[in-house]
This record gives structure tokens, sequence and C-alpha cells, in this order.
């Protein structure tokens, strides 16, 4: 089916060349990090992961969306979903590609990382990440590509496939619960170190996954034969709206606990984002901004009348995904390091080069993603569905 | 038999994969790596040190800091993002945060402490390597292995003291100017860029049966103004300097059960 | 004789290809690298014996540091005592290697047993061999190897 990528409009050719460009920029700029060190990016001993950590961390998320899809179609016989599971099991291929890629880029001695395998360590949490998260990437190529080739040929898929279904759904739940755990487990670090922290990331992820997913059905709509349904469309962006509002008030609930405590190493974090501390603040117009995307995102999406009409619903959408994206992609793993170990404010921007290469990891996963959907739209159209 | 290529393809894969997972599945269940894990069972020696603030100065803390970083070739960057360090000065305020208030007397306000990797016998640090590249040794110190060590900086985020630092950088590519002779100590090799370091408790040192070099540096000037030996030694100086005074560690509440003691 | 389809592209792949692969031999055709000629410090010639027989630290010494880094940084066991011709490490492996090479291995590669060496190659491979560009180099620069071992550990100065 490969071979359905290879033929397609010039608006096709186009937009691939686009990703390229950006993917060859982040490419070069990644060579000059792995020769020059990560002194390249805004990284620091005090803030020791940055961007590229939480960009991965947010790309968990996205991917274990797609089980919003498989989950009610297989669990629940809403076999609506059928038609789209397609559609969220590449998504996460694409998003769990992207995942890796940050890892790699992130790394001081990336020559070492079979070192993981090599050694393996299960008291380590990233152990147990790499591990389901190269499941869940290789569960998703698995079933995505037997799925649709049983769809083009006219046939049902055989049933190991749907051995391997039905396991990823309990796995999608467990990369993101894994990734949480990454956080969750460190004494040291007072806002992550919350039991909530797993429920946080799923509910985020439950609305950020399923949010893009409607934004690519949209353009999918616009652009080809395949129309994903209405009624697909419009049952995910009840999951989307009722995620996004368990994710807004898990966040108020730590909000509650921090500030009703008075304890300083809880609110501390808080403030620095919000705020800022000891008068440094770079972060906080970023926060407000994800608050007021918020907003916007729960207004349009609790109201039927804006859920339902498509073009408010795509506003909606993008406001869940630019929320989630600031709060879990920046202001998470930030917020974590301020105020350091020693109660002092280092604080942290990426470089010019760390955005490129970071843009050159998404560029990455577009293009796998472009490539994947354009198969699955080409055996779609193919087959009348 | 006919093969067809579909077949012969999925079978090279699935062996593939298996050959792979195969190794990682016997180290895993090969003993000795798993027990490794499991926090170490205590016996003999638990390496410990105690800091007495009663004896200290600011000049014994610096002779100990030089005597550290040049004994280990630490490169001094002058920039604290890229700052590395394996003892340091830190005042009292930010040592122990939970401590400091509006009223602190002279003895104490913005005075300087001591502060190192504090060999926690219960370390997070180690709970999160990924390759082991940094692992509690049977006498208590906790290691590094800058041979394996991947750069993921894990044990970075997970330490509750600020204790580890990074070569975002080339350590011999550090400024010439700050540092002299670089690097002073031939028989003791630098680190690359990408990988993370701390202070060993100076574990070469103690295998040719001499002291830390801060320690040594410290007696020099000032004897007992740090304290260093065995836990688990009842009769050791450390235990009678424990016996006799009162101490603090940074955050205890955290679990890590770290093992340098402060004299206040 | 049936047409090849997509010939013209095919063959232009194939020039391509090989040309590319074969381009180390075109670059270097007529000439010869010169071969290795590693060198002995005085120091070296005086101790006449390394850690172990001479043939075995030719075919092994990168495996012997790998494990020495291993028991240094890892097990803390910082010595190293040799054996002797018969000792079994240097033997087994020499064989598995093949017999033109333990058939290399003479009276004159016995080594003194029960000597204690510290295990480092900063601290005591170099301080016999101390002419890197001379010695290490010569060999590893012909096959073409570069060891990050140097990246950390401190190559020592040489004299000119």
């Amino acid at each position: 089916m490969l071979d359905r990528a290879l033929s397609g409009s010039q608006k096709y050719w186009g937009w691939l060349a686009f990703l390229f460009v950006l993917m060859a920029v982040g490419f070069f700029c990644y060579l000059y990090q792995f020769k020059m060190g990560l002194k390249v990016t805004g990284m620091s001993r005090d803030v020791s992961w940055g961007f590229y950590i939480a960009q991965f961390t947010y790309l968990v998320g996205v991917a274990a969306g797609g089980v919003m899809v498989v989950l009610p179609c297989y669990m629940h016989d809403y076999k609506a979903f059928g038609r789209i599971t397609i559609l969220g099991e590449f998504l996460a291929v694409a998003a769990v590609t992207m995942c890796l890629l940050f890892i790699f880029v992130d790394l001081g001695n990336p020559v070492r990382i079979m070192n993981v395998i090599m050694y393996p360590s299960p008291n380590s949490i990233l152990f147990w990440d790499m591990i389901v998260l190269n499941g869940y990437l290789f569960l998703n190529i698995i079933i995505g590509w037997n799925v649709l080739s049983a769809e083009r040929k006219g046939v049902h898929y055989q049933g190991w496939v749907k051995t391997l279904i039905y396991i990823s759904i309990p796995w999608a739940f467990s990369i993101h619960t894994v990734t949480a755990f990454l956080y969750a487990g460190l004494p040291g670090r007072h806002y992550w170190l919350t039991a909530i922290m797993a429920a946080r990331f799923l509910a985020s992820a439950f609305a950020a996954g399923p949010a893009l997913l409607i934004i690519l059905c949209l353009i999918v709509r616009k652009l080809t034969k395949f129309d994903p349904g209405k009624e697909q469309i419009r049952t995910l962006s009840g999951i989307v709206a009722y995620a996004f509002i368990l994710n807004v008030f898990f966040l108020l609930l730590e909000v509650f606990t921090a500030f009703y405590s008075q304890i300083p190493g809880h609110m501390h974090s808080f403030v620095y984002l919000f705020v800022g501390l000891e008068g440094h603040g770079k972060l906080v117009p970023w926060m407000w901004a994800s608050v007021l995307f918020a907003v916007v995102a729960l207004i349009l999406l609790i109201v039927p009348g804006t859920r339902r009409k498509l073009d408010t619903l795509l506003i909606g959408c993008i406001a869940v995904f630019l929320s989630t994206l600031i709060d879990k992609g920046l202001g998470l793993v930030v917020g974590g390091f301020v105020p350091n170990p020693f109660d002092r404010v280092f604080e942290y921007w990426p470089t010019a080069i760390e955005l490129l290469i970071a843009l050159g990891v998404w560029a990455t996963g577009f293009f796998v993603l472009t490539i994947l959907y354009k198969i699955a739209v080409s055996v779609k159209e193919e087959v009348g569905a | 038999m006919a093969i067809d290529r579909r077949k012969f393809l999925k079978i090279a894969g699935l062996s593939t994969l298996f050959g792979m997972s195969a190794k990682a599945a016997v180290d895993i269940f090969a003993p000795g790596e798993i027990e490794a894990a499991l926090p170490p069972l205590t016996e003999g020696k638990r390496w410990a040190m105690v800091v007495d603030m009663t004896k200290i100065n600011d000049e014994i803390m610096e002779s100990c800091v030089k005597a550290c970083h040049q004994e280990h070739n630490v490169p001094d960057f002058g920039d604290p993002k890229v700052e590395i360090k394996w003892l340091w000065e830190e005042t009292y305020e930010h040592t122990f945060p939970g401590q400091k208030h509006d009223y602190i007397g002279e003895k104490y306000k913005h005075r300087n402490f001591l502060l190192m990797c504090n060999h926690c016998s219960n370390p997070p640090c180690c709970r999160v390597c990924p390759t082991k590249s940094t692992w509690q040794r049977e006498d208590g110190i906790v290691m590094m292995d800058q041979h394996r060590c991947i750069g993921c900086r894990f044990c970075m985020a997970a330490c509750p003291f600020g204790a580890r630092s990074f070569n975002w950088g080339d350590p011999r590519k550090a400024p010439k100017e700050l540092n002299d002779g670089f690097p002073v100590n031939l028989e003791y090799p630098t680190r690359s860029k990408g990988v993370v370091e701390k202070c060993t408790f100076c574990a070469e040192r103690l295998a040719k049966g001499l002291l830390p070099a801060c320690v040594e540096a410290a007696n020099k000037i000032e004897e007992g103004s740090l304290v260093f030996g065995d836990l688990e030694d009842p009769d050791s100086e450390v235990r009678e300097v424990l016996r006799n005074h009162y101490t603090i560690r940074r955050k205890p509440e955290l679990g890590s059960n770290p093992n340098v003691y402060y004299i206040v | 004789m049936k047409k090849m389809y997509d010939g013209g592209k095919i063959v232009a792949g194939l020039v391509i290809g090989v040309g590319l692969l074969m381009f180390p031999f075109f670059y270097n055709a007529g000439r010869a690298a010169k071969a290795p000629d590693p060198v002995l410090t005085p120091k070296a010639k005086e101790a006449k014996e390394c850690v172990a027989p001479t043939p075995y630290m030719k075919a092994y010494h990168m495996q012997l540091l790998d494990e020495w880094r291993h028991e240094v940084v890892r097990d803390g066991e910082r010595y190293y005592t040799t054996g002797k011709r018969g000792d079994k490490r240097f033997d087994r492996k020499l064989m598995d290697m093949g017999r033109h090479f333990a058939a290399g291995v003479g009276e004159d590669d016995q080594i003194e047993s029960g000597k204690v060496y510290y295990k480092s190659l900063q601290v005591t491979c170099l301080d016999c061999h101390s002419n890197k560009s001379k010695f290490c180099d010569q060999c590893h620069n012909y096959m073409g190897v570069a060891p990050y071992c140097w990246d950390c550990h401190i190559e020592p100065k040489e004299k000119e």
C-alpha cells in the first residue's frame, strides 16, 4: 500500500517538500548540537530538562489520545468509530515517532542509546517508558497496517489483529501513566510530586489527542474525497469537551491544594509560572495565554451550539491544542525546575537552535503523518468508504 | 516448501526482534542485575562525612573546593548556566530552605556551608538511572560510570539536592583564563561532553587508603573541620562526632537518607 | 532481446551507485598507505614485558581495556595480577583467534607472573607507551579507528 503515498496532487508534494526543508534545517542544526554539545540549548545546571523533553511529554499524550477512538469502538460496540480508527492509529504512530526523536535529540550521548537495552534497569521509569513507547509504536503500526489492508481487500482482518487491538487499549493508558511516573516519583520536585499527575496527564491527553484528530479529520474532509463522518466528529467533540473539563478541573484541584495549604514548596512553582518569582517571569504571559485558550475552548466546547458547528468546533479544538501544548509542553517541565533545590530562580528559554531542531522533529512527525494518512485516505477512497 | 516474499520478510523481522529482546531478557533475569537494583544490604562500610560548622570557615571551604576540583580536573566555565561543581559553598538560607526565617542569628545568617553529593542511603538518582551508570556501591558511595552514561539527565531531575552537574559542552574547551594548567591532575581523566558528574567521595583515593581530597585539605588547616569515616563502625570518628554533637542533614523528610551531616 | 523497462534510469542508477561505492579505490589509486610502524619508548623496551604477552596484547588490548574499565569503575577492582604463558586467560583467547596466533606465541613471550599493575590506561599503560603518536596512533590511523578513550583520558604530552 506504500505506493499510494507516491502519487498525489501538487499540493501534496508541495507540502511534503516544505516539511522536508524543515526536516533538513532541523537535521543540520542537530549536527551542530551534536558537535558542540547541549550547551547550544537554553538548558542549564538548574533547568536540566527543557523544550525537547516537554514536547516529548506532550506528544506521548497525543499518541495516547488515539485510544479514545479505539475504546468506544471495540469495548462499547460504537461501530461508527470503526470508520476512523485508522486515523487515530496512524496519528499515534506519527506522535510516538516524534517522541522517540525528541528523546534522541535531548540525549547528551546519543551514540550510547543502546545502553538502555543492553543494561536493562527495571527500577528506572525511563526503562519502562522505552518499552511501552516502542511497544505502542509497533502495536499501532501492525494493527493499522493490517486493518487497512484488510479493508482494501474487502475482507475482515484476521483474529490475531483483534487481540492486539484489545491489548492496545490498556497499553495506551499505560504509555501516558508511565510518562507521568517519570515526574510524579521524584522526591525533590514538589511541582511534580503529586498523585494526580498521571490523572492530569491522561485527561489532557484525551483532550489534546482527539482535538488534533478532529482538526485532522476536518482537513481530510476538505482536501480529499473521504469524509470521516459527521457523527464521528460529533462524538469525538464530546469526548474532547469532557476530557478538557476534567483537565482544567484537575489543574484547579492542584491550585487549591497548593494555596489553601500555603506550603511554600507547593506554591512556588505556581507563583513562578503565573505571577513571577523574585522578578523572574518569562513564562507568565505564556501561562496566561494557555489559560485564555482554555477558557475559549471550554466555552466553545461546552455550549452545544458551538460544539456542533464545525467552524466553531475547529476553533475550540485549536484552542485545546494550544492550551495543552503550552501547559504541558512548556509550563510543566520548566515549572518543575523552578525554583531549584536551593530555592533560587534560574530561568530557561529555548534557544534558536533548540527551536529549529524541535521544528525539524515536528516536521518529521507530520511528514510521517502525511504519508500514512495519504495511504489510508487513498485506500478509503478506493473502496468507496 | 515454497515461501513467498511476504512470509520471508515477516519471519526475518520477527527473528531479529526476538533475537534482540532475548539478550535483554537474559540480562534482566540473569542473577545479579535485579539484586543490584534493590537497596543494597549494608554489610561493613557506609561512608559518611560530617562538616563541623563550628570549626570550618570560608578559607577552609575554598581550599577544599580547590583541592577537589583540581584533583578531579573539574573545569570552571565562569557561567552558572553550564557550571560544573562537585563541592561548593552555599548560604545557610539556601542550603536549608525549610529552616530559614526572618530572625536568624549572626552565627548563621548568610553563612556559607559546604555542599556536595550526600551519597544517600536511599538515593533517588540511582532509582531512576536507565543504564545503571549511577548506582550505589556496597560501601554506600553513589558512584558514576561515565563510560556508560547516556546523558539523559534523569538523575539530575531526581536529585533533591542539586548535587549533579552535566557536561553541556566539552570540558577541555573551558576558558583558559579561568583554568590555569587544565587538566591539573594527569592521573585522573577529564570527562567528555554529554555525561553527568558529581562528587564520588574520592573513590579512587579511598581505594589507595587515602582520605578524600577535601578532607585532607580541610584537616591541613583545621583538624576535625571535616570528618570522614564509616558509619557502620561504632568506633569510628564519625560515629563519635555524631554521638557528641547535634547534627542536621539537608531535606531529611524526603527519605533519601543523606550521609552528609552538619554540626551546627 | 527484450527491452529493459526504465533501462535508462536503471543503468544510470547503477553507474552512480557503483561509482560511489568504488570511489575510495579510485581516489587512492596508485598510492599505498604507509604501513604502521609502532615504536617502543626506551622505558617500554627496558620493561621488556607488558601486562600480558605481546601477541595477546596486539590482538586483545581493546578487550582488555574494556574489561579493565568495567572492573575498575563498577567493581572497584583496581589491581591486575599477571599470569604466565600458560595462563588460561591468554591461551584460550589466542586459540579462539586461530592457530596462527597461538603459533606465533613462543618462549620469548613469557612474562613474569604475579606482577601487580594498577589498572589504568592513563597511569599505567601510557607510563611506558608515552609516545602515543608513534605507538598507538600508528596502527589506529592505518586502520581508520578513532577510539574515544582520549576524549576523557588524558594523552601524555609528547616531547618534540
